[in-house]
């Protein structure tokens, strides 16, 4: 096994498990927030405005989290530099 | 497969390349500017409004009023940095409902841009609010140990806001190109739609962090307020 196919593999399956494994912390989290907003929600409607905005601005750094692995799995997948190295050095040889 | 508008070059010249990013960029500024332009040029104050100023008025009055909402006693002052941030980000998104054209923000050279604004404008405001003195005293609080610790989280709440909206855009996009070649009806069409809801969120937590990040540099250096705003303070490093 040369050294390209290993990166290709190495690559393909850690851009899987980054994304699998990311994804889990943050659906955790986000569900937990929700959860708790609808029941401070029921429980004080007239806060509505305020619990809504607190929530969105939660959810959206609970999912950057997330955000960050997926951007992570994208580069290893499109955009991997190590396999640009690769290609770069057979196609000087 | 192109991640990013970047990638698509329109014209070049040796080195100066004209990409997606900057042509939609610069559309997109014309379309604002020219469409306020236009809209406000006839302002009244009648009962009867043209359709197009009591949109402009919500937009305004709703930015307005979320400002005030997060704590920013002066509204006014801060309406043209922090509404054109969202207005730029929102429209951006919205403007995916055309064929054919790139949200500039799923290039990490824009998102980049855009946070580095706000990280220039968050000392700016505060140190005019505050004093110089003050505004530098608050990255010693609690002690002078947090000091590093006050420095890394202002860069990387940066990098965070830069990542953050780029890596949404690009997710919404990049979805609706691996569909297209799956299932090209109409399941595509769901996904830009949510690809619209997703864009629209985005740029009100742009915005609203943003917002809460200045009013954390402003409001907070006021002696009488100083426990309270400690404890904001640190609520937002902690995120």
């Amino acid at each position: 096994m040369d050294s390209m196919t290993l990166i290709a593999i190495v690559s393909i399956i850690t851009a899987g498990l980054t994304i699998a494994i990311g994804s889990i912390g943050p659906a955790f989290g986000e569900a937990r927030a929700v959860a708790s907003a609808l029941a401070s929600l029921a429980q004080q409607p007239d806060a509505s405005a305020t619990i809504t905005r607190t929530l969105f601005v939660g959810l959206a750094m609970v999912e950057s989290v997330a955000i960050y692995c997926f951007v992570v799995s994208m580069i290893l997948i499109f955009a991997n530099p190590f396999w640009n190295h690769v290609i770069a050095q057979a196609a000087g040889k | 497969m192109n991640l990013s508008p970047d990638n698509i070059i329109f014209w070049q010249m040796g080195y100066f390349k004209l990409n997606a990013t900057i042509v939609y960029t610069w559309g997109l500024m014309l379309v604002l500017v020219l469409g306020s332009k236009i809209i406000t040029r006839k302002l009244s104050t009648e009962l009867q409004r043209s359709r197009w100023q009591n949109l402009l008025e919500i937009i305004v009055t709703g930015i307005n009023q979320q400002i005030e909402e997060v704590g920013l006693k002066n509204p006014q002052k801060y309406l043209g940095f922090l509404g054109s941030l969202f207005l730029f980000v929102a429209m951006s998104s919205l403007f995916t409902i055309v064929p054919g054209y790139e949200p500039p923000t799923g290039s990490l050279s824009t998102t980049a841009a855009l946070a580095i604004c706000v990280f220039v404008a968050v000392p700016m405001f505060g140190i005019e609010e505050a004093g110089i003195g003050r505004y530098l005293r608050a990255y010693t609080r609690p002690t002078i140990i947090m000091l590093p610790f006050n420095i890394i989280s202002e860069v990387s709440r940066t990098l965070a806001l830069a990542v953050r909206l780029f890596g949404n855009m690009m997710s919404g996009t990049l979805i609706i190109a691996i569909l297209l070649t799956i299932t090209p009806f109409i399941f595509p069409i769901i996904m830009s739609a949510l690809g619209l809801l997703t864009g629209m969120v985005q740029a009100y937590i742009f915005s609203i962090l943003a917002t809460v990040y200045i009013a954390a540099a402003t409001r907070a250096r006021k002696p009488a307020q100083e426990s309270e705003s400690e404890d904001r303070k640190n609520n937002i490093n902690e995120k």
